[in-house]
């Protein structure tokens, strides 16, 4: 389209997006949209209890309604072994309760009716008899002797407790706190929110009941993966499992795992010959899909007389809900949490985590986040900005002074990671610059003797994303590579396939420039394909920025291996020996005589019509990608707030953001990827919050409760950046799409902290609203 | 009950429910799908729709309510083959992501502009803040409404290169 259409649109250019064309015009094709020949409804009643026992269901009079199909019951869904399901972190989770009910909104029934109104009308008359149970709504709760035992159905489960993990070296630890000049606490709550992405989850099964094939088309990250999950789950043969996600809405994480109505609706339409679609409504996505966080934390920094930290401690409660659902890892069961060291050179850590379970909704999902890494960045940050509060040093300073510095890199953390490339002050610095740090300090101090409520905040994450080394990194066993499979036509135009799914970020533009650029084929001719298990190879999907990181990666790689058979067409077209021909993106060229040269095109079209003596026709081939190592994009985001005395009101004056996410592949996409984090931080921040109460009611079922930000409140962002490349990943980029929504909330709080600290203020769990903030100027006797 | 509006120029009419929803209306009856759901609680403006020239969300609307009227959706915003200048903005400037809330976000666009020819940032941000946008962080969206005012101000000019150029975005 337009002024991108003459361009090649390798790494680095911003080229307009390929995928933008069907959704300008409405012709994007999201779930809700696909409408199949006899396509049945189906509705889900879910609990109104957070813990109950089910005595008995009534269905007759849902049966009995117009368009009513079926009524599924547990008890039905039990008879073919389906009552229960596994989850991605090897724990299990009831598809529809058949014993009690755990969280409110957890699945109970489901009806399948020829339309929607009539599915819903008749749900609405299915009748529960529950005995009411203890309702636990926190870890503290879920630890008292005595309290109720949630999962009673797991044979050996006595108490609430599900893991215990830990990592780094607990007696050095100990020693340097021994040793410690001051020793910083921060106790912090971060609190449960929820990805929400615009479009809910949902999908379409339809089985064929002549082949068996399963058709399902599903709202999922992750297609490739859920087609395994089906398999073991359901039984069904792998290759009669396909899973198609068309246009995704959104997606944050909350579609990544797999949720009980797809279980239920592809049951549902194996039994009844029928496709059935189910797509949940906005309440039933924010009260029992994936929810993010929940993690109380404490840590303690231990510095020596000059402010350099010596060691840090943590510990975490982690509230992972009715069912432990965790999209993660399986041998990180606080996810990736021990990067809590973040950008520091702290010579010891010591980290323990402890899950439970409690009657709220499961997921433990990554809300924009690579595995929890959000909830290390936030701790570590506030952490460092309230030690440069107790001992008086600039929060810019502190940093600096304890910065892994660049030439350490490789560096090893204290809990083990080896992150692969930084330069922590520079990016501190550029962000500084652009705030005019120094003259904004003397402006805070003048405006503060005058009486008002203004502050600072900043914040230098690290991040570890592109997961991820196969060794380590898996999703129920499967290793988390990724694959691509590229195919050149005769006449020089290619397929790109990937096992990756995007969700608005952009692939279709993104992966045809790596091609652009590794194979000289124009982006515009490149056509990208994702999200159909039959037709693309196996891969482990989009979430934790590992798109780019692992995928790109692969991309890359196929791209050089059909660069190479196109140098053998190319010597062969032009009657030179291999060796002497150079490449210059889009041809190779006779050493000394550009003159003599074939493009990607002539070489492609040889390979189909003119080969060599022996060689095997076609240009096409598929690489899958292992990574060596993480990477570890970081930043430096620095706030400018003001805050009502009067109402509490916090109002973001400035957002300075400075993002090395290594090499750029598409600056635009970048800097998109990067404003749409700083504004789901910004949410988390002030706005986005699911709690309950202490019936385990959820607070925040729908988007007039749980506030997600507008565009009135939404600050405008200063982007800025630093390019410090990979040394791993082929093309030198780290990946981006979570960096923002991992630094930004810590830099906000600390603003507000920063702030309030002239009153003894050290902190103030998110979301940070006005109440919150009036309340503790009020403690303080700073306002009536 | 029977209902009939025009859509996007053309005579529609079906044989509904009283309580259908005019967002439903518009995807299952008309097949139209451009028009989305996000919440159904009228916050997040997915289902914007134009009637009579105003914008209204279409979750939270009986289709019978708009019996007799004028609906313009995202599908009529394009003329011909060629984009609209609002289309045009959202593509030149990345307005747009998972392009979920994008034809919600292009009808308030395209309005404000027909009512504020040159509209500030401020005017804009308003303008839309009954849409949520969970991809873009509303910066761009805000640059794309201004290119299409741009656009859309050549076009009404006097001829001249500025005024070919508009209105096409191919």
């Amino acid at each position: 389209m337009s002024s991108t259409l003459h361009m090649h649109g390798g790494i680095g250019e911003s080229i307009k997006r390929k995928e933008d064309a069907r959704f300008l015009r409405g012709q994007g094709h999201f779930l809700d949209d696909f409408v199949l020949p006899r396509m049945a409804h189906m509705a889900i009643l879910r609990s109104p209890h957070a813990h109950a026992r089910i005595k008995s269901i009534d269905t007759a009079a849902a049966s009995a309604k117009p368009g009513v199909i079926a009524v599924v019951t547990g008890e039905l869904m039990a008879q073919h072994k389906l009552a229960w399901m596994p989850t991605l972190s090897g724990d299990t989770q009831a598809v529809l309760a058949t014993d009690k009910v755990r969280f409110q909104g957890q699945e109970v029934a489901a009806v399948i009716a020829e339309t929607k109104y009539q599915a819903e009308d008749a749900r609405d008359l299915i009748e529960v008899d529950y005995e009411i149970l203890q309702a636990i709504t926190s870890p503290d709760q879920a630890k008292e002797s005595g309290s109720a035992l949630i999962r009673d159905d797991k044979e050996g489960q006595k108490d609430n407790h599900i893991y215990h993990w830990e990592s780094g070296d607990k007696a050095g630890t100990q020693a340097a706190f021994a040793k410690a000049h001051k020793v910083v606490r921060l106790n912090t709550f971060y609190p449960r929110c929820h990805p929400a992405p615009l479009e809910t989850c949902g999908c379409i099964a339809d089985v064929d009941g002549v082949t068996g094939k399963a058709t399902i088309y599903m709202t999922s990250q992750a297609p490739h993966a859920i087609r395994t999950v089906f398999a073991l789950v359901a039984g069904i043969p792998e290759h009669q499992i396909r899973i198609i996600s068309p246009d995704i809405g959104g997606g944050f994480g909350n579609k990544v795992p797999v949720y009980p109505g797809y279980v239920v609706a592809t049951a549902a339409s194996l039994l009844l010959g029928r496709p059935v679609k189910w797509v949940e409504d906005r309440t039933e996505n924010l009260i029992s899909t994936g929810f993010a966080r929940d993690y109380h934390m404490t840590g303690d920094l231990a510095l020596d007389k000059d402010g350099k930290m010596l060691a840090l401690r943590v510990h975490l409660d982690s509230d992972n809900g009715a069912f432990f659902a965790d999209a993660q890892p399986s041998k990180f069961k606080a996810g990736l949490f021990h990067i809590v060291t973040g950008s520091y050179d702290i010579p010891t850590a010591h980290v323990t985590a402890d899950g439970y379970y409690t009657n709220k909704a499961p997921g433990g999902v990554a809300y924009r986040c690579s595995f929890r890494v959000t909830e290390a960045s936030y701790l570590i940050e506030r952490l460092v900005s309230n030690a440069a509060m107790e001992i008086g040093m600039d929060q810019a300073e502190i940093r600096t002074k304890n910065f892994i510095q660049p030439e350490q890199f490789p560096y090893t953390s204290a809990t083990g990671w080896i992150y692969d490339s930084g330069d922590y002050p520079k990016a501190m610095d550029v962000a500084l610059k652009q705030l005019g740090y120094e003259d904004l300090k003397k402006d805070v101090e003048a405006r503060r003797k005058k009486g008002e409520v203004t502050g600072i905040g900043i914040a230098s994450f690290t991040e570890v994303v592109g997961a991820g080394p196969g060794a380590d990194y898996d999703i129920l066993g499967l290793r988390m590579f990724d694959s691509a499979e590229l195919r050149v036509h005769p006449t020089g135009k290619a397929i790109l396939k990937l096992g990756v799914k995007s969700q608005g970020q952009g692939h279709e533009t993104t992966f045809a420039q790596i091609v652009a650029e590794e194979l000289g084929i124009p982006a515009q001719d490149v056509l990208v394909m994702e999200g159909d298990t039959d037709n693309t190879p196996y891969g482990l999907g989009t979430y934790a920025s590992r798109s780019t990181p692992v995928a790109g990666a692969a991309t890359a790689m196929v791209s050089r291996k059909l660069r190479e058979k196109a140098r053998k067409l190319a010597a062969h077209l032009l009657e030179a020996a291999e060796e002497d021909l150079e490449w210059e993106r889009g041809k190779f060229f006779v050493k000394g005589s550009p003159e003599k040269f074939k493009t990607i095109q002539e070489a492609a079209f040889a390979a189909y019509t003119n080969l060599p003596e022996g060689m095997e026709p076609g240009l096409e081939g598929v690489h899958y990608y292992d990574p060596p190592n993480m990477t570890y994009p970081f930043g430096t985001y620095a706030v400018v707030v003001d805050v009502d005395k009067g109402t509490g009101q916090v109002k973001v004056k400035r957002m300075v953001a400075v993002d090395d996410c290594g090499v750029r592949i598409n600056p635009m996409i970048v800097e998109g990827q990067i404003q749409g984090g700083l504004t789901e931080g910004y949410g988390i921040a002030f706005m986005e919050l699911i709690t309950f109460d202490a019936e385990g009611n959820c607070i925040g079922s729908n988007l007039m409760d749980y506030l997600i930000p507008g565009s009135m409140e939404t600050p405008k962002f200063e982007i800025g950046q630093t390019v410090t490349p990979s040394p791993h990943h082929p093309l030198g980029a780290k990946g981006v799409g979570e960096s923002a929504t991992v630094g930004s909330p810590a830099a906000y709080v600390n603003a507000v902290i920063d702030a309030l600290s002239p009153y003894g203020i050290t902190n103030i769990d998110m979301p940070v609203t006005s109440d919150k903030v009036w309340a503790a100027l009020r403690s303080k006797g700073v306002t009536e | 009950m029977k209902v009939s509006m025009r859509v996007n120029g053309a005579e529609k009419s079906g044989d509904i429910e009283p309580r259908v929803l005019l967002v439903d209306f518009i995807r299952t009856n008309l097949g139209m799908t451009g028009t989305h759901v996000g919440c159904d609680t009228s916050s997040c403006g997915a289902c914007t729709v134009l009637v009579n020239g105003d914008p209204v969300k279409s979750c939270t609307l009986l289709a019978v309510q708009v019996d007799g009227s004028e609906v313009k959706t995202i599908e009529g915003i394009a003329q011909g083959a060629a984009l609209a200048p609002i289309q045009v903005g959202f593509h030149e400037e990345h307005g747009l992501q998972c392009g979920f809330c994008t034809p919600g976000m292009m009808l308030i666009g395209e309005e404000l502009i027909s009512r504020i020819p040159n509209p500030t940032d401020e005017q804009i941000r308003w303008a839309i803040s009954g849409n949520i946008c969970r991809c873009t962080g509303y910066m761009n969206i805000v640059k794309a409404v201004q290119h299409a005012a741009k656009l859309t101000a050549a076009a009404k000019a006097p001829a001249g290169k500025e005024a070919a150029m508009a209105g096409g975005g191919e």
